[in-house]
């Protein structure tokens, strides 16, 4: 397997503050990977210094070999990295279908641009109606995803980011506010439509039992650096992650 | 595509009966429409704008820079034909709105609403001191044919009348087919939540500049109509106060239909002749309570009394 996303020496500084340091991560083509760590621990940070949307203060992104450091999300987007959002991201005052054929219209438009992404010979109509069904959101085609529940919208989010093609798909929390018995279900739904098409993925999730069961690998945050790498078993067996991370180190220690 | 469709329909409808209603429409009258459809175009630029997301109080700008390149085309450079001067109305416009459209397309809001402004009183402050171009005064523009048909004698006579019916319904077919397109879509989009858009791969400040280009070109029509009906042009077209009575018909007329500015525009253009008529020293007043009204309790603008009895309807 070939890496398909390199950090290296990746640091973002905001004054005094440091919320990457020196991140150095290789992410193999056709895995699942999950990204953990406390609030402020940079994992949002990461994804925004990957797709562009901060530059970072020094070091460098590569995608498929190509160094992408500071390019504009757009342009980013149009090699093949996507990213959902912790927050859905949605247009509020369209309905699901217009705002699944907003990206697809814009795949089609510039088809020369995305790289290896495209619509075939579909229409962006018969795009979006096919990730609808992909996505189970049939139902709501028609409504304004501003009347839509989160949960709904986030999968809306999920599936928008998944209509332009990607070749790695970034998913920030797609499991936050929602509830904790809808959790798994929604997991198998997103791992299920992402991966019939062999997306890389890239998940930040605080549930432990969701990361052990969904990813090949794991990545833990802490202050900016990653204090642990490797398959899920030894990452959460790491004493430093689940003193930091996971929160069960003894007693007086405040999780982070 | 069926509303695309019943749209064009519409607009063909309006634009036979309009042209059907010549002969027997008083020159008052004409002139009246003429002047609607002109103020319509200028607002179905503000439509476009509005459902990107931005309020520009300087379309001013676009309305005498078409109405003066108009009226410089015919007396400096001899170009006598009304559709000629319409034409070049609404690419100099373009060209101007391109240029601005650098800097302009970065900001956003009341930003975006104070800089257009700021470059409308520019360039009335320009006009008033440019003798050339008969400062505070402006000069007379005089069309002499429409496609090679003379404009003082027989069917000539409605000659403008025509440039303005069929400019103002190619203008709104055209636009109506630009907003149902995929980048016309990326208006709303861009509206909502500019972020996704570039994370969806696309350049929001591209479109948003491209849009201007569009709406600056329509104001130019507008301009270079109303110069060719009033036979005339002055600084005041620049000026903020005409700005705003886009503004005015734009939020009138509501963004639902590429038909409701110049649906907005001619409720206007008669509420203001009655209201000059009937009470000659308070007709800003029922201008203000109009669109009080209108706020109040048609806050979608006037087109929304259609949408609402469609979806009673149905």
């Amino acid at each position: 397997m070939s890496a398909i996303l390199e950090a290296a020496g990746l640091t973002k500084t905001f004054g005094a503050v440091t919320a990457a340091a020196n991140i150095s991560v290789s992410i193999e083509e056709d895995t699942v990977v999950g990204l953990i760590g406390g609030n402020g621990a940079g994992k949002t940070t990461f994804l925004n210094l990957v797709t562009g949307y901060l530059k970072p203060t020094s070091g460098s992104v590569r995608f498929l070999g190509r160094d992408i450091t500071g390019m504009a999300p757009r342009r980013i987007t149009r090699l093949g990295i996507c990213r959902s959002f912790q927050i859905p991201q949605v247009f509020d005052s369209l309905t699901a279908f217009e705002n699944l054929l907003v990206g697809l219209g814009i795949v089609f438009m510039g088809r020369s641009a995305f790289v290896g992404s495209h619509l075939g010979d579909a229409t962006p109509e018969a795009a979006a109606e096919e990730m609808l069904a992909r996505f189970r959101l049939g139902d709501y085609r028609d409504e304004p995803v501003s009347v839509l529940p989160e949960g709904v919208r986030k999968l809306l989010d999920i599936a928008m980011a998944m209509a332009v093609k990607p070749r790695i798909l970034l998913l920030d929390e797609p499991t936050s506010g929602v509830s904790a018995d809808e959790k798994f279900a929604l997991m198998d739904l997103v791992l299920g439509a992402i991966r019939a098409d062999k997306v890389t993925v890239l998940f930040v999730e605080h549930d432990m039992d969701i990361v052990r069961r969904y990813t090949q690998r794991i990545l833990a945050f802490y202050d900016g650096k990653v204090i642990a790498d490797g398959d899920p078993a030894s990452v959460l067996a790491n004493a430093e992650v689940r003193r930091l991370v996971v929160g069960e180190g003894g007693p007086g220690e405040a999780p982070c | 595509m069926s509303t695309f469709r019943r749209t064009t329909l519409g607009l063909a409808i309006a634009l036979v009966a309009l042209a059907a209603a010549a002969p027997l429409l008083p020159r008052w009258a004409m002139f009246l429409v003429i002047i609607s459809l002109a103020k319509g175009l200028a607002a179905l630029g503000l439509l476009l704008l509005m459902r990107t997301g931005l309020v520009s109080f300087g379309q001013g700008l676009y309305f005498a820079t078409g109405a003066y390149a108009a009226g410089v085309a015919a007396n400096s450079l001899h170009v006598g034909d009304a559709a000629l001067m319409v034409l070049g109305g609404g690419a100099a416009a373009a060209g101007v709105a391109a240029l601005l459209g650098l800097l302009l397309a970065r900001y956003r809001a009341i930003f975006f609403a104070m800089l257009s402004l700021a470059f409308s009183m520019i360039l009335y402050g320009l006009l008033v001191k440019t003798p050339a171009l008969g400062s505070t005064d402006g000069f007379n523009v005089s069309p002499r044919t429409l496609l090679g048909l003379s404009l003082a004698s027989g069917p000539g006579r409605y000659g403008i009348y025509g440039v303005a019916i069929s400019s103002a319904f190619g203008c709104a077919v055209v636009l109506d087919r630009y907003l149902r397109s995929y980048l016309g879509r990326l208006a709303p989009a861009i509206r909502d939540n500019e972020l996704r858009v570039e994370y969806m791969g696309a350049s929001v400040r591209n479109v948003v500049h491209l849009n201007l280009v569009v709406a600056g070109a329509l104001a130019g029509f507008g301009g270079a109509i109303t110069a060719l009906a009033v036979g005339h042009v002055d600084p005041e077209m620049a000026y903020w106060t005409t700005s705003g009575e886009f503004v005015f018909v734009a939020i009138l007329s509501g963004t639902a239909s590429v038909a409701a500015p110049f649906a907005g525009a001619l409720v206007l253009e008669m509420l203001r002749s009655f209201a000059y008529e009937h009470a000659p020293n308070s007709w800003q007043l029922v201008m203000g309570a109009a669109m009080l009204a209108v706020i109040l309790f048609l806050p979608d603008g006037l087109w929304s009394v259609f949408r609402r009895r469609r979806r009673a309807a149905t």
